[in-house]
């Protein structure tokens, strides 16, 4: 005879060595995106209704599933069970109306704190010195705009760390130029989708600085899962410099003259944009300063002559199905137009 | 003895001449022309046991995809039908028609019927859900070919627009998406008009609705639920077919058109469908439970008005899957309010469960622990679901692998373990014969360690961070091990579902002659012979209280002095 | 034997339930009504929306002809509904044809009405969201009435061989209960596309 205490047990301890073999983990390790390590004013609130949830899901739960255990190991069929059936009860109003009542309070009591969380993340002014960024998604990559400064970039996004003594909120539009994507840092704020033909708004203000990762969360096509997310938070100083790099306009180097030939003539400037010349694409990322990020293609590799010179010649080896077409270039072509895009700094 | 006019049961007699038996060809002949509810059940359940078995393999090959990071055993094309599929395919080809599958046996039988209320319909609704089913896995054959998946899906099996439009799938995939669910939703839509009408119109004498068995009302509302679920989603798919074929613009965002609309069409059908789902679950454990407990459940009237009250609050509740699309804050509150308050009623079913329990003699026989196991996942699943409703938190664990967590919780944890427990319970009724106890035993406790091992680890997957539908991830993010750790789980459970599948077939030849009543049970279908003869009752069959074969076998102390 | 009497109130008790096809075509009627509601939905939800093209107010026509004609067909099919059940298959007959004649005058009037607008209009499916709205709705209930309509013509045919008679009037009431349906889904259409929309 099978019990349910048995059943209960093999649960009970299977949690217990899940929880300690995962805690370490559950504690973020430098690039671990998540929830439970807050680093900014959404994600904390978040991540403490969360903590209140839990507590009373919990309380219901060691209850409820207590009662369960009770009853299956209480009344088990035994050999010394009387002949005939138990006495049979058909219910009770009484019963009924306490745990029909007890539960709607419950409710009550989660929907008040967690409505409160709501407009408090949604509906939170927006303070003058709030820095503004476009965030417009991509078949597989991120384009990020800063109106105020006249800067564009791709995929990696630098904004100021936040402090008591000098807040600096960031906040994002979101849309989408082609499919519905989604815009997670787990550690900084909760999702917001984008979606074409329809701006969405957040706002993060983190607290430390370094860098935080995320990526895409709405399924979005073949290569959703390399469309990477990483988030500079950056003391006033390194995002002042940053913002001065990324405005100024692409310079002109001479020794990658034939690079610079082979980028114009062989169509990427179709696609492309580097600021100060005569390539205005806005299909693919702009690349004026793409040797300022630490990867390519959305995170999908690091950012290396080697990566560059394999995802031109053929994406489809970092990101089968990436939009990018292979250019069919020769091998001088394409270490001509590398050595260019490595002046991009 | 009595004074019930309870149809006598009655043994087939199984013996017949070799001369007279008919041939292969003409045993299959009779089962695809049939319009008897009971072969046509069977149909369903087979049908549904074949496709569990190939979205499982779909299931497994995503879990040995994602077993380590930047594996190579899928591509992202490959990986990307296979999660679709996978979806799809247990949904609409498993989930639906196993439940419906059931009904169709059932319902006729517990409400003293010869048949359903229409009979052709029924056979019609059958063939066009198979063909569905059909059409769909015959994607796998277009395009690049069987190995690169073919023109299999791609899209999730939600399908968000304007990712289906042409621009962004050109291709065959998802027509045979839309198209094959159109038309299983057809056959859908029929066998729930065919139950309701059945329902409303066929019970026997004196089986008021209040006296029906809760597996028959709750199929009766699940009816009632589909009718304005299914047709939704269909009404949407015909616009994106508009979209794709005719130049229409309705998901068409350079025309002016919105994704939000596909999104919204998708969800007012996505909620509705998870209780088209659980409900017959539901349906289920109200019939083992109290007879293996040996005890009426509790609260009868109680049941019936939560399920009513859970039909009409699920339809309230769909934006919950959307709260990162950027509703105003009014709408997210309204909808994490109308979330928990469909709690309620489901709580207080689960109350009413432990209530039987309460005071019972329990036996714990397979179909009883699966039962059991149930109650538990169903609990976590609905806490779990409470976490999901406080949207603030749901901006962090949308589309995440807790949401995957959760919903396998409900699905498997709930669904796929009533369906387990009611094959073991009427496998005896449909075939006369007993599943192996034993084996079944087998199969409960390792698909019950599975289960856990690959479900409970994927909840902090998504507190850590993992988003769904990837078919990679970094190796940096602190996400390989318990990856690892889920498609284990995966493997135990595959094991599991395979001693099932042997036992099943096996039994049908070698498992115990169950007689009519092997479970000493209260509902009208056991007082019929094991199987059925295609008539079912000899006479109509009169009943005077919810559990007829409890006043037979206690004239002393009927039911029906103690109802209300 | 039992010594004990088991005697319980309603021992000869009267058992009627609903007519299971009237329940089955009401489930029906449920479940297209959801239909249709997802259609007016999408048509509402994308007024005034177009990016570009003819606007209703530029090229739509109030169809009242049609529509007087298609609402008595519920009043001629609610006569015929009479007729069949006392058995007055003359009577029936007419009222039947009266009710597929003023069908097939909608029916034309919608002919027509999409003949100008493609034609003179420049409006297709695939012209702007209005085109693309307008057509699926309206379309869809025209399929609609085309389906009524092959039904009361067949009952038609079938009553002029002889072969209708009033035990088939529950039937003949199922078909009518579609009828209604149908003619009740058109005011909602006309109400949100001639009259609101434009």
């Amino acid at each position: 005879m099978q019990t349910r205490c048995t059943k209960r047990l093999i649960c009970r301890s299977s949690a217990a060595a899940w929880l300690l073999l995962t805690s370490p983990m559950l504690i973020a390790q430098g690039m671990t995106p998540s929830t439970l390590a807050p680093a900014s004013t959404p994600a904390h609130q978040i991540f403490n209704l969360s903590i209140f949830v839990v507590a009373v899901t919990g309380g219901i739960f060691l209850v409820v599933s207590g009662l369960l255990a009770i009853a299956l190991y209480r009344f088990r069929a035994r050999k010394t069970d009387p002949v005939g059936e138990p006495a049979q009860i058909y219910g009770s109003t009484q019963i009924e109306l306490a745990w029909t009542v007890i539960p709607i309070l419950i409710v009550v009591v989660l929907f008040l704190t967690t409505a409160r969380i709501i407009f408090a993340i949604q509906d939170a002014p927006k303070p003058k010195t709030a820095l503004d960024v476009t965030v417009i998604g991509h078949q597989f990559w991120w384009e990020f705009r800063y109106p105020k400064y006249g800067v564009v970039t791709a995929n990696e996004l630098h904004i100021p760390v936040s402090s008591d003594a000098a807040p600096a909120a960031t906040f994002l539009k979101l849309t989408s130029a082609d499919v519905n994507h989604s815009f997670w840092i787990p550690q900084l704020a909760g999702k917001t989708d984008l979606i074409a033909n329809h701006v969405n708004t957040m706002w993060m203000d983190p607290q430390k600085p370094g860098l935080y990762l995320g990526q895409c969360a709405q399924f979005c096509g073949s290569q959703h899962a390399m469309m990477l997310l990483r988030v500079y938070v950056d003391t006033p100083e390194q995002f002042d410099a940053w913002i001065k790099n990324q405005q100024h306009s692409a310079p002109q180097n001479s020794a990658v003259e034939a690079g610079r030939r082979v980028f114009e003539r062989q169509a990427c400037m179709n696609c492309h944009t580097v600021s100060g010349t005569t390539a205005t694409g806005r299909f693919g990322p702009d690349l004026t300063h793409l040797m300022s990020r630490a990867t390519l293609a959305a995170g999908a590799m690091d950012n290396t002559p080697e990566n560059l010179r394999q995802w031109i010649k053929s994406p489809d080896t970092f990101k089968g199905g990436a939009l990018m077409p292979a250019m069919q270039l020769t091998d001088e072509q394409l270490d001509q137009v590398t050595a260019y895009l490595e002046t991009l700094k | 003895m009595s004074d019930y006019p309870l149809p006598v049961s009655h043994v087939i007699d199984q013996s017949t001449p070799a001369s007279e038996r008919s041939t292969l060809l003409e045993k299959l002949h009779e089962w695809v022309v049939t319009v008897d509810h009971k072969r046509l059940g069977i149909l369903y359940i087979l049908y549904s046991t074949f496709f569990l078995l190939v979205a499982g393999a779909e299931a497994l090959m995503i879990r040995v995809q994602l077993a380590y990071p930047h594996n190579h055993v899928l591509s992202a094309q490959v990986y990307n039908r296979f999660f679709t599929m996978h979806g799809t395919t247990m949904v609409f080809l498993v989930g639906m028609p196993f439940l419906f599958g059931f009904a169709n046996y059932i319902v006729p039988l517990q409400i003293g019927a010869r048949d359903m209320a229409f009979p052709r319909v029924n056979a019609f609704s059958f063939w066009l859900t198979a063909f569905g089913g059909f059409l769909l896995y015959y994607s796998f054959l277009g395009g690049a070919g069987l190995y690169g998946v073919g023109n299999a899906p791609d899209v999730g099996w939600f399908a968000y627009a304007p990712l289906t439009l042409r621009a962004f799938s050109p291709g065959h995939a998802t027509d045979y998406w839309a198209l094959a669910l159109i038309v299983s939703g057809f056959g859908t839509l029929g066998t729930a008009i065919n139950i309701i009408a059945t329902v409303i119109s066929m019970r026997c004498k004196g089986m008021t609705l209040m006296r029906m068995p809760l597996f028959t009302w709750l199929l009766l509302i699940v009816s009632m639920l589909t009718l304005v679920t299914i047709t939704p989603l269909t009404a949407a798919q015909f616009m994106l077919l508009i979209d794709r074929y005719l130049g229409g613009h309705f998901f068409d965002t350079q025309a002016g058109g919105s994704s939000l609309i596909w999104i919204h069409f998708f969800w007012i059908f996505g909620h509705p469908e998870v209780y088209v789902l659980v409900l017959p679950a539901f349906a289920i454990a109200n019939e083992i439970i109290p007879v293996f407990c040996r005890k009426a459940i509790f609260g009868y009237p109680a049941m019936v008005a939560a399920s009513v009250c859970i039909m009409f609050v699920s339809l309230s509740v769909w934006a919950h899957h959307m709260f990162t699309v950027g509703m105003t804050s009014v709408s997210n509150a309204f909808f994490t309010l109308s979330t928990m308050l469909v709690g309620v009623p489901t709580g207080i079913k689960i109350f009413n469960w432990i209530a039987t329990l309460w005071g019972g003699r329990i036996r714990f026989t397979t179909a009883m622990l699966f039962c059991i196991g149930f109650l538990f996942h169903f609990l976590i699943a609905g806490l779990t679901g409470i976490m999901l409703s406080v949207s603030p938190w749901d901006w962090q664990l949308h589309n995440s692998y807790f949401v995957i967590a959760h919903f396998h919780y409900v699905l498997v944890g709930a669904v796929v373990f009533c369906i387990f427990a009611g094959i073991y319970y009427w496998y005896p009724k449909a075939t006369g014969r007993l599943m192996n106890e034993t084996l079944g035993k087998w199969h409960f406790w390792l698909f019950t360690i599975g289960f856990h091992i690959t479900f409970d680890t994927m909840h902090f997957l998504g507190l850590l961070g993992m988003p769904r539908s990837i078919y990679t991830y970094q190796p940096d993010r602190g996400w390989n091990f318990l990856n690892l750790v889920v498609s284990v789980g995966g493997l135990i459970q595959g094991i599991a579902v395979l001693i099932f599948a042997y036992n099943f077939i096996a039994s049908y030849w070698s498992g115990e002659v169950a007689g009519d009543d092997p479970w000493d049970a209260w509902t009208l279908e056991w007082t019929t012979s094991s199987p059925p003869p295609v008539y079912n009752f000899e006479e109509e069959p009169e009943v005077h209280s919810r559990r007829p074969l409890w006043d037979l076998k206690h004239p002393d102390d009927p039911d029906w002095e103690y109802e209300s | 034997m039992s010594s004990i009497p088991v005697s319980h109130p309603e021992r000869t008790v009267e058992w009627h339930l609903p007519n299971k096809r009237r329940v089955g075509m009401t489930a029906l009627i449920v479940g297209e009504s959801a239909i249709f509601t997802i259609f007016v939905v999408a048509y509402v939800f994308y007024m005034g929306k177009s990016l570009s093209g003819p606007t209703p107010a530029q090229v739509l026509e109030v169809p009242i002809l049609a529509t007087i004609c298609l609402l008595s067909s519920s009043i001629t099919i609610w006569r015929a509904e009479k007729a069949i059940e006392d058995d007055r298959i003359g009577s029936f007959t007419v009222w039947l044809g009266a009710t597929i004649a003023l069908a097939a005058v909608f029916l034309m009037g919608t002919a027509f009405e999409w003949k100008k607008l493609i034609y003179q209009d420049g409006l297709t499916i695939s012209t702007n969201l209005f085109g693309t709205t307008f057509y699926s709705l309206v379309g869809l209930h025209a399929t609609h009435v085309v389906v009524g309509m092959f039904l009361l013509t067949s009952t038609f045919v079938l009553s002029l061989f002889g072969w209708v008679d009033s035990r088939q009037s529950e039937r003949f009431g199922v078909v009518a209960l579609y009828w209604h349906f149908v003619d009740a889904v058109w005011i909602v259409v006309f109400t949100v596309v001639y009259l609101i929309g434009r």
